[in-house]
């Protein structure tokens, strides 16, 4: 038994692309082993701005001799045939043996595969694998063909156990393995050798690395917090920004500093924003004035003055960076005031939307339009949505969203406020965009869910007419996105919104119920989520009214309720039971069972029972499905399971009594009528 | 360890020159256009291709129309310097000896917090792009490190490893200068000092206004058109020269009415007349002409072609 320890020794790797170039490293490695026959007790893969490294432990020295047995020709086939075989299996004819198998005598090889040093395999393995490496992105250099993320330097390749430790041959491209790397760039540039995982590790840290990506996120998170929490701060947290910066460095040291008072009163956003874009920055909040005051800064490697050039260098970007996000700022402030955006309205007109759909100018025209229209449903006034919709777009000209575009929408509700419109429009310029995920917040005020249906409905309208839908995985307009936003609006606000309404009064010449196709599409994905299933929703659409997404989950969710009692199911059952019967009679008597059933030819007490469930419950069924009581009309529904399981145990449909055959049908009929008045039961699977 | 610190801008630039020099490089001139970036220079973006080893250094004066803010922010400005190197192939150690050039301008590495953040290069207008990093030096952008993958829609084989250094800022950081016209560009103790400002606080202001304000757009769209033609004109002709009886394909000459094309949508782009459609298709049109510089060169005996 062995253990392997590989590192890949580079330039710098992109941040985003260590965790899973790890993940790949190992998987490619491990699956390869177990493919050669190399099985291994445990493996772990990580990884530093520099080096990709995998350790495998308890690996078998050599793979096992693999026997396999394989037919030939018959003995009586021709001398061609039992040449190829030979040359196929090279083996000789001494070694063949005749067996007699159904069609005859015929020839059987045994082959033996001997087993291969691991060395062997974990060389050809690793060179296939750095050559094949799957990077998002990988390039070559200096005279080489050879691609990587950057520049490849150096491989340690080494099996280990316990006597000793060995470099297995390997050369890619000019790079042989070793047992040596380096540690950190600056504060321990020189290599050194290592005799296995543990020592690499250990000797890894006393250079100053650490390793484990998880451990360098800790120990900056932790500290952050320390540091904060010393001053009256707390860390704002940023998880996706804590991940990429234990990626920049390899030896996390935390440093704080101070925001000067003049950019204090910039839009926390803005200030949040412009840290960590640019400069990775994380926010410290002070916790008695609610305010960001202050930045925690990380950087690769201690120095004899505690950072303290580090952190003035870093500051003075900082407020140069500021500074400009100031001059933004003061700008657009000026111009918001000025004249209330319009300067920034004339200039969309310049903008493009998309080619073929015209401008940004011509799209707020639409907007404008739309959300009267669909202010009704939002429970808006449409004056104010109006008005609001004029002006949702409008910060998109302005100097911050051009350097920082997310924060669109949000800069439009400061330079709303700052023009003097009402709070209901400064509102909706910020959540007319949302929902943009599954767990984005979604809007709740009246003006803002007008808005932000319009901004969706426009644009899913526009994008189908001009035939530009998503395909598999290529959605390069967000139009998923867009109809899950029109999903959540709908659903979170309980809007009764009939969408082909909406569609028809948007972007002509879409086809809209394609559209309404897609929506439901994305409905089922968005249902599934919350567990009912999309035969459920299937038979929910199937209904009338299946523009109205709230009215389709509203069914769809009781139907599945419904389905999960007992009573439930069995009436579905029994509904498929009347289906089937009925419709077979149908196909065979060519007539439609619609007629209405006569309780006077019922012969037996248990289709009297039906008659009565069906008498009482028929109306109450009726009624709740008017008022869109679906809980109420699937309890009446499954409250028919008795009758309707004792009229299948006791009544036999068929008999010689035409009168009472036809009368049963047709009380069949009716159940199954009653049944698809609250949902298209025939459409559940199961 | 005792840095020796530079006292001036001029100083700065002179150790680069000095720097690369030692390592190697061959120290060219400016190139004598309008450009936006070092790259620009005929020295990068046609000698990086073809096969024939490549070594120069060159500060380029670049324009960027759009970033003029009258001289007033402390570090944009629409005319400022760059330092270009580029070596081609890219020697193993490229990155060390990048490190060596801060070291050589004054900035201490025991004390400071070098990093290589990844920042991938890619010139739309150039056809061009590559692999590489902006280097930080405690949190600023000091450089940008790019191995060359494709230019001109050429793959690069070899690769080329390019360094563009940001003088600017960069002086201001080793300097510890706050607004870069109070910078010193010379020896603040000779009898004649002169400050960035006194040299180039006025250019800001005038190129400023004229950028965004004045320069005669119908003028611009008709010299744009004009390079554009002058390009493919050029490139149309024989490559054998009637007069000499000499193979003589002109990619130089193209390449500069394409740097034209590129500079004068730089000003239209200042002036805010061009939407978003329209920005596309001219930097399609530039790219165009960028990809013919190339192809022309590569057939050139500079771009590994033997005549």
């Amino acid at each position: 038994m062995s253990d392997l320890l590989i590192e890949l020794f580079s330039e710098e790797i992109p941040a985003r692309m260590q965790l899973k170039a790890a993940e790949d490293l190992k998987k490619l490695i491990t699956n390869g082993l177990v493919e050669a026959g190399l099985t291994y007790s445990g493996a772990a893969a990580f990884s530093t701005p520099r080096r990709l490294v995998l350790t495998v432990q308890g690996l078998l020295d050599e793979s096992p001799t693999v026997c396999e047995e394989r037919k030939g020709p018959r003995v009586d086939a021709s001398e061609k045939a039992l040449e190829g075989f030979l040359r196929s299996t090279g083996l000789d004819r001494k070694a063949l043996e005749i067996r007699n198998d159904k069609k005859g005598q015929v020839y059987f090889a045994t082959v033996q595969t001997p087993g291969r040093l691991a060395a062997v395999i974990i060389a050809e393995l690793l060179e296939k694998s750095v050559r094949s490496f799957p990077w998002p992105k990988s390039m070559r250099w200096g005279v080489g063909s050879l691609r990587w993320v950057r520049p490849l330097h150096t491989i340690i390749c080494l099996l280990s156990d316990e006597a000793g430790a060995q470099v297995v041959p390997l050369e890619i491209d000019g790079i042989t393995a070793s047992d040596h790397t380096s540690g950190h760039r600056f504060m321990a540039p020189k290599p050194f050798l290592v005799t296995g995982f543990e020592d690499y590790a250990a000797k890894l840290k006393r250079n100053y690395v650490i390793l484990q990506p998880a451990e360098r996120s800790e120990m900056i998170l932790q500290e952050a917090e320390n540091q904060a929490f010393a001053c009256g701060h707390e860390l704002v947290s940023d998880p996706s920004l804590l991940a990429e910066v234990s990626g920049l460095v390899e030896w996390p040291v935390v440093l704080m500093g101070s925001i000067e008072s003049e950019f204090l009163d910039l839009p926390p956003e803005v200030l949040r924003t412009s840290m960590k874009e640019h400069q990775k920055f994380f926010s410290l909040r002070n916790v008695k004035t609610g305010r960001i005051e202050r930045f925690i800064t990380v950087a690769n490697r201690e120095t004899a003055d505690q950072g303290d050039t580090i952190l003035k260098g870093n500051q003075k970007v900082l407020s140069a960076r500021l500074s400009d996000a100031k001059f933004f700022w003061e700008n657009d402030l000026r111009v918001a005031k000025a004249d209330g955006m319009a300067t920034w309205l004339a200039m969309l007109a310049d903008v493009t939307f998309h080619n073929k759909l015209g401008s940004e100018a011509a799209r707020i025209k639409r907007l404008v339009s739309l959300s009267q229209d669909l202010a009704p449903f939002a429970k808006a006034d449409p004056a104010l949505a109006k008005e609001a919709a004029l002006v949702v777009k409008a910060d998109l000209a302005s100097e911050m969203v051009y350097e920082f575009p997310e924060l669109q929408g949000l800069m439009g509700r400061y330079y709303s406020q700052a023009s003097g419109l009402a709070d209901d429009i400064a509102q909706a310029c910020e959540m007319h965009y949302a929902p943009l995920g599954p767990s984005d917040a979604v809007p709740d005020a009246p003006v803002s869910i007008a808005v932000a249906l319009a901004d969706k409905i426009d644009k899913l309208t526009a994008f189908w007419a001009i035939d530009e839908k998503p395909t598999g995985s290529k959605d390069p307009y967000a139009l998923r996105r867009a109809a899950l936003g029109v999903i959540r609006l709908v659903l979170e606000n309980e809007l009764a919104l009939p969408l082909l309404t909406a569609f028809s009064k948007a972007y002509p010449g879409a086809d809209t119920e394609n559209l309404l196709g897609f929506l439901h599409d994305r409905l089922k994905v968005f249902l599934r989520d919350q567990d009912i299933r999309h035969d459920i929703i299937d038979a929910a659409v199937a209904m009338e009214g299946s523009d109205d997404l709230m009215l389709v989950t509203r069914r769809a969710r009781a139907l599945a309720t419904c389905l999960k009692t007992a009573d439930g199911e069995n009436l579905l059952q029994g509904f498929k039971r009347a289906n089937n019967i009925v419709m077979q009679a149908e196909q065979k008597d060519g007539v439609e069972y619609s007629y209405g059933a006569d309780i006077k030819f019922a012969e037996t007490d248990e289709e009297r029972a039906l008659f009565a469930a069906l008498e009482t419950n028929e109306p109450v069924i009726k009624k709740a499905i008017q008022a869109q009581d679906f809980t109420l009309a699937m309890e009446s529904l499954a409250s028919l399971r008795p009758s309707v399981d004792g009229f299948f145990d006791a009544v036999q449909v068929n008999t010689d009594k035409q009168v009472v055959r036809r009368n049963r049908l047709n009380l069949l009929s009716r159940m199954r009528s009653v049944c698809l008045a609250v949902a298209d039961l025939s459409r559940i699977e199961g | 360890m005792t840095v020796d610190v530079p006292k001036s801008f001029q100083d700065i630039i002179l150790r680069l020159q000095t720097y690369w020099s030692s390592k190697g490089c061959a120290v060219l001139q400016p190139y004598d256009m309008e450009v936006g970036a070092g790259t620009f220079h005929p020295a990068t973006t046609l000698r990086c291709l073809g096969s024939r080893p490549w070594s120069a250094a060159y500060v380029q004066p670049s324009r960027r129309p759009t970033d003029g803010r009258y001289g007033e922010n402390p570090n944009r400005l629409q005319h400022y310097y760059q330092y270009q190197v580029l070596i081609k192939p890219s020697p193993p150690d490229l990155q060390e000896i990048y490190l060596g050039s801060l070291e050589a301008i004054g900035i201490d590495m025991d004390l400071h917090d070098i990093r290589f953040v990844e920042d991938d290069w890619e010139s739309p207008t150039l056809g061009a792009w590559g692999l590489g990093w902006e280097v930080w030096c405690d949190g600023m952008e000091v450089s940008q490190f790019t191995y060359f993958q494709q230019v001109g829609g050429h793959d690069c084989h070899p690769v080329s490893g390019e360094l563009t250094y940001g003088l600017e800022r960069l002086a201001m950081y080793v300097l510890g200068i706050d607004h870069v016209m109070d910078m010193p560009f010379n020896n603040p103790q000779t009898p004649i000092p002169l400050s960035y400002g006194d040299i180039f606080l006025q250019t800001e202001q005038e190129y400023a206004r004229w950028n965004f304000d004045v320069v005669n757009t119908t003028m611009l769209l008709r010299h744009f058109e004009d390079a554009e033609n002058e390009c493919k004109s050029i490139l149309d002709q024989e490559h054998l020269d009637p007069k000499t009886g000499r193979k003589i394909i002109m990619a130089h000459p193209a390449y500069d009415q394409c740097i034209k094309a590129s500079h004068l949508f730089n000003l239209l782009d200042a002036r805010g007349i061009i939407s978003v459609t329209e920005r596309q298709a001219y930097i399609g049109r530039v790219r165009a002409l960028a990809k013919k510089c190339a192809d022309a060169f590569v057939l050139t005996q500079a771009g590994g072609t033997p005549q």
